[in-house]
């Protein structure tokens, strides 16, 4: 039981990670899941920066920075403002049959687990056994991209991928390049700029944001 | 020595029995008296139970011409399972002569046991509202138990055992430790407390109301003494959960019986104390809780606890996978 | 030192990108992105000679690498990407004429082409397996609202189709790159150079093999949506009927090519950790799929781009087993397939592109008798169609006729059924476009004189390639091959 008080720390919030992925998956309300995408990111910063403390890789405070200001203020602010311009700031979502998406979310949990095990062995860091955590994470908010009809939804769950494969990165190996980073954070900055022009584009072909309406295209009749 | 221990052990046993009969239905009365001043009321005070109990008692029973033994013999047995869950769940001290029947498998069981009695009086009478109330409490308990039985799994990893007093053990008298697990599976095990004790976003203890009422739907019937009997294996219930919980969670200051020969002075009243002021405060969280949340649909029931299971199972994964 | 070269070959697109955003709009704009796209064609033209004459060279703090394999793809590209605008400028044009496109829409199409063009260049060159990450999502983020320029219902679906499932597919990929780092850095120790291609291939036979098995998984799933690869292909059809056809074109001709790069760069490294054909029989084992499902799908289509779209897919399904078998003469193959491929390809989209503007319609069946109104486009599509099908002597049939000797000789099983499904992918398409070309038209003429250089020059090319390799090309390819093990 000498497993240093850091440690105990980044397990709780990976646990916490793994909670609010779940809480989106069940979350019906917009403005709601635009909220857990920014705990997440906070969450995801904390454990950043106290990855960083532990193991005193001084470039990770960097990313920590980063990942507050871009996922924690950046994106949510953006989103926000998405949402209130295209008026869909109250829309409820019906999702059908959440307890069957918590299970198959659940049993995602286990294959990732699963998968992430011998890994898990092979690391000496001080995080082993995160990354499998992360890599349900990623599973997860796939899932909810597959089970959402709202564009907004599948959008939040593509940033949340994201989310969880940056704490891969932080938690398994202790951040990548900086170089790296700063590319990936870019390139989510511009798809979610890329995103929004969409909203309105679809807005103004389809007058809705469900993307059920985004279907037509099928082998046999085009 | 070793006699000197189990004649202690012994006494003890007796005094905690005596003591969680006498004192559940003062908790039931304290999480009611919270729940009053936290709504600007000003309560029927802390012994309202137990008045309630006194009147009871003074009753003549009315029964159902068509009521079999099963009907008037289920009071008895609920007041007994109640009274033995309650009795062995560590909580003043922790090795005791009950202590290898305080199993966390075997109090699942116990208290399968009195629900399945309870719900078979329920539909004995034939009346409408018994078997409504008979199916819901399955309904909710269905998924509650399996809940249950995954937070009482996830701590018995833990400490390797499933024997309460074990578990207590092995988490009150190590340093302290984060378990991300452990959280998880309290989150679960208030769901469980909430949904089990038919407290407010699952059912309301207060009204009659047919729409929404499970557990009084199916107390209906009783009367006199044995209604008196179910309120009080009510209170014990109500106390057993609590006291279950804090084993599991908040199991500082519980103390060994060991520990307390030739110093008598000191543990108990540290262990009683410990244990009075826990109580207190669980029952004002309760009673917080109750007054924040809504009394949900009935149907949403089953998501609730779905939660509960999901958060519980969550617990165990993140046990094997992190250790912790 | 390359330095030189490789800054004009990036910075060239990377300029050319920030004058179009700034002039996109004005008449000249068409000129000047087939000029930028010429400088880029030249530079690359720079770096493949000094790279012949010098051999495998880092750039830039090593973030830069350049080898045979990569160098060859380069010139492919900056030459496709070349001809393609070339061939867009009146096609936009025409388009424009059609009251299709607004000005503002080309002004973000000539920007957004050359910034393609940009981080294909960056995906190709990067030595970094992260910045290959970050310029392949890059690519993706440029095309997006090239797919959707039309901004029709079915235009928008099938860009978020693509954008959703190109972005989670290369989430996957981004998941791969992390475990290789994790691998790496385990061995090359904290820090910039765990993640660098050349010093990951110095030390491949000491990097943890379970971990780069999983991570190559996530890389071929990952970078496989981008191939096509079936059973991840669904987007491609749907961005390349909709999107413009200058798109499709550099789509299927180029964005396909460098996501297989990727993986090939992955290959190297993880069957010189493993030290067994793992990676190469799921290559073979998703390439064969491809192939089969693609030939099928083939004879159901009735949109011309569409069913081009899923030939596309077969093609790189082809080249992707070539390159799962390995060996030298696989990888010769599957690199020339590459090659020919590209150029046919684009070049059939140029004449479909025409062909379509002069009907009126992407719908095979009302369109009819091109040979009647155009000669030029009808050929173009004749000529085109009967290279992709593998017929000699166009160099598909050779680089096919490679593999499937290889295949014979290495895995007989798969021979019957990649020549089965050849076959099939004949009968669909050939049938489908003979009327085309022949027959009564219902064609109209077109405000704009087409270009049509850009489809000949290609099947000019890749006619010669059939006939005859020229050395120092064979040569290349030999070294490339070596390189890929």
């Amino acid at each position: 039981m000498s497993i240093p008080f850091t440690t105990q720390f980044i397990n709780l919030l990976a646990s916490v990670l793994l909670l609010i992925a779940f809480a989106m998956l069940s979350q019906r309300r917009i403005l709601s899941l635009i909220n857990l995408f920014a705990m997440q990111g906070l969450v995801l910063a904390l454990s950043t920066f106290v990855v960083a403390y532990s193991t005193a890789q001084h470039h990770l405070y960097y990313s920590a920075a980063l990942t507050l200001l871009l996922k924690v203020l950046v994106l949510p602010w953006l989103l926000h403002r998405l949402i209130r311009k295209l008026n869909v700031r109250w829309d409820v979502e019906t999702l059908i049959n959440i307890p069957t998406t918590m299970l198959v979310g659940i049993v995602l949990v286990i294959f990732a687990f699963n998968l992430a095990a011998p890994i898990s062995q092979l690391s000496e860091s001080i995080t082993r056994g995160l990354i499998g955590i992360a890599l349900a994470s990623v599973l997860l908010s796939l899932l909810m991209m597959i089970t959402r009809r709202k564009a907004i939804s599948q959008v939040v769950g593509f940033l949340a991928m994201e989310n969880g494969l940056f704490f891969a990165a932080t938690s398994a190996t202790h951040g990548m390049p900086l170089v790296v980073e700063l590319g990936i954070a870019l390139d989510v900055l511009v798809a979610t700029f890329i995103f929004g022009i969409f909203f309105f584009q679809l807005r103004e072909t389809f007058d809705s944001l469900d993307i059920t309406h985004m279907e037509k295209l099928k082998d046999d009749n085009s | 020595m070793m006699a000197m221990d189990q004649t202690l052990g012994i006494l003890f046993q007796f005094y905690q029995s005596l003591l969680v009969v006498l004192l559940a239905p003062l908790l039931t009365g304290w999480v009611s008296q919270c729940r009053a001043w936290l709504q600007n009321r000003t309560g029927p005070g802390l012994l309202q139970p137990y008045r309630t109990l006194r009147k009871l008692f003074h009753k003549d029973a009315v029964i159902a011409h068509n009521a079999s033994p099963l009907f008037r013999i289920t009071p008895y047995i609920l007041f007994g399972c109640m009274w033995l869950a309650a009795a062995i769940i560590p909580i003043i001290a922790v090795d005791l002569p009950f202590s290898p029947a305080a199993d966390v498998i075997a109090l699942v069981g116990v208290f399968a046991l009195a629900r399945v009695f309870i719900a078979l009086a329920a539909m004995d009478i034939g009346t409408a509202f018994g078997a409504l109330g008979a199916r819901r409490e399955m309904l909710v308990s269905f998924l509650a138990e399996p809940a249950l039985l995954m937070v009482l799994f996830t701590a018995s990893l833990i400490s390797q055992s499933t024997q309460l007093p074990r578990i207590v053990e092995a988490l009150a008298h190590h340093q302290f430790v984060l378990y991300p697990s452990l959280a998880f599976a309290a989150l679960a095990f208030v769901i469980v407390l909430l949904a089990e004790n038919a407290r407010i976003p699952v059912d309301n203890p207060g009204t009659h109301l047919e729409l929404t009422m499970i557990h009084e739907a199916m107390i209906l019937e009783y009367s006199a003494r044995h209604l008196a009997l179910i309120e009080w294996a009510s209170s014990l219930k109500l106390f057993a959960y609590i006291s279950l919980g804090i084993a599991l969670f908040f199991p500082h200051g519980i103390a060994e019986v060991g520990a307390m020969v030739g110093n008598w002075g000191g543990a108990l009243p540290l262990a009683i104390t410990a244990l009075l002021a826990k109580l207190v405060m669980a029952g004002a969280g309760l009673a917080l809780l109750e007054t924040l949340l809504a009394k949900m649909r009935i149907f949403r029931a089953p998501e609730f606890l779905g939660t509960a299971f999901l958060l519980a199972v969550l617990g165990l994964l993140i046990h094997f996978l992190l250790g912790a | 030192m390359i330095d030189l070269q490789l800054t004009a070959l990036l910075l060239v697109p990377l300029l050319g990108g920030l004058l179009l955003a700034a002039f996109g709009s004005r008449s000249w704009a068409a000129e000047l992105n087939s000029l930028m796209s010429f400088c880029t064609f030249a530079a690359s033209v720079a770096l493949t000679i000094r790279v012949v004459e010098a051999g495998p060279q880092v750039a830039f703090n090593e973030q830069f690498f350049i080898d045979q394999f990569n160098v060859f793809l380069v010139a492919l590209t900056a030459f496709v990407a070349f001809t393609t605008s070339l061939f867009s400028r009146p096609y936009m044009r025409i388009e424009q004429h059609h009251g299709k496109l607004t000005t503002s829409m080309l002004h973000l199409y000539y920007s957004m082409y050359q910034l393609f063009t940009f981080t294909m260049l960056v995906a190709l060159t990067a030595n970094n397996m992260g910045i290959i990450w970050v310029a392949m999502e890059a690519a993706t983020l440029t095309t997006v609202l090239l797919v959707s320029l039309y901004r029709t219902p079915a235009s928008l679906e099938a860009a978020w189709k693509y954008f959703i499932l190109c972005g989670v597919g290369i989430a996957l990929a981004l998941f791969g790159t992390i475990l290789l780092y994790f691998a790496a850095e385990r061995v090359l120790g904290h820090g910039g150079t765990a993640l660098l291609w050349t010093h990951l291939n110095q030390v491949k036979g000491d990097l943890e093999p379970t971990v780069l098995k999983l991570a190559f998984i996530f890389l071929l799933v990952g970078y496989g949506t981008k191939i096509g690869l079936v059973p991840l292909h669904s987007w491609l059809p749907d961005a390349h009927a909709e999107g413009p056809t200058p798109v499709s074109a550099v789509l299927s001709g180029l964005l396909l090519n460098v996501a297989l790069c990727a993986v090939m760069r992955s290959k190297v490294l993880v069957d010189g950790s493993l030290g067994t054909h793992f990676a190469g029989n799921l290559m073979m084992g998703f390439g064969l799929l491809s192939v089969v499902v693609a030939a099928l799908f083939l004879s159901r289509q009735k949109d011309i781009k569409r069913m081009f779209a899923y030939s596309s897919i077969e093609h790189m399904g082809l080249i992707t087993f070539a390159f799962g078998m390995g060996g030298p003469v696989a990888t010769f193959a599957a690199l020339l397939h590459m090659t020919v491929h590209s150029l046919t390809k684009s070049a059939i989209f140029f004449a479909v592109g025409h062909a379509v503007q002069k009907a009126g319609t992407q719908q095979m069946e009302n369109i009819r008798g091109m040979l009647q109104i155009s000669p030029t486009v009808g050929w173009g599509m004749m000529l085109g169609t009967l290279a992709i099908l593998g017929m000699p002597p166009f160099g598909v049939f050779a680089s096919e006729f490679l593999i499937i000797t290889t295949a014979m000789h290495d895995y007989p099983w798969a021979t019957p059924i990649l020549l089965a499904a050849l076959g099939i992918a004949f009968a669909a398409i050939f049938g489908k476009v003979q009327p085309i070309v022949f027959g009564e038209t219902t064609a109209k003429p077109l405000p704009h004189s087409p270009a049509l250089i850009p489809v000949f020059a290609h099947l000019l090319l890749v006619l010669i390639l059939g006939l005859y390799m020229p050395p120092y090309l064979a040569n290349w390819y030999r070294q490339a091959a070596v390189l890929l093990g």
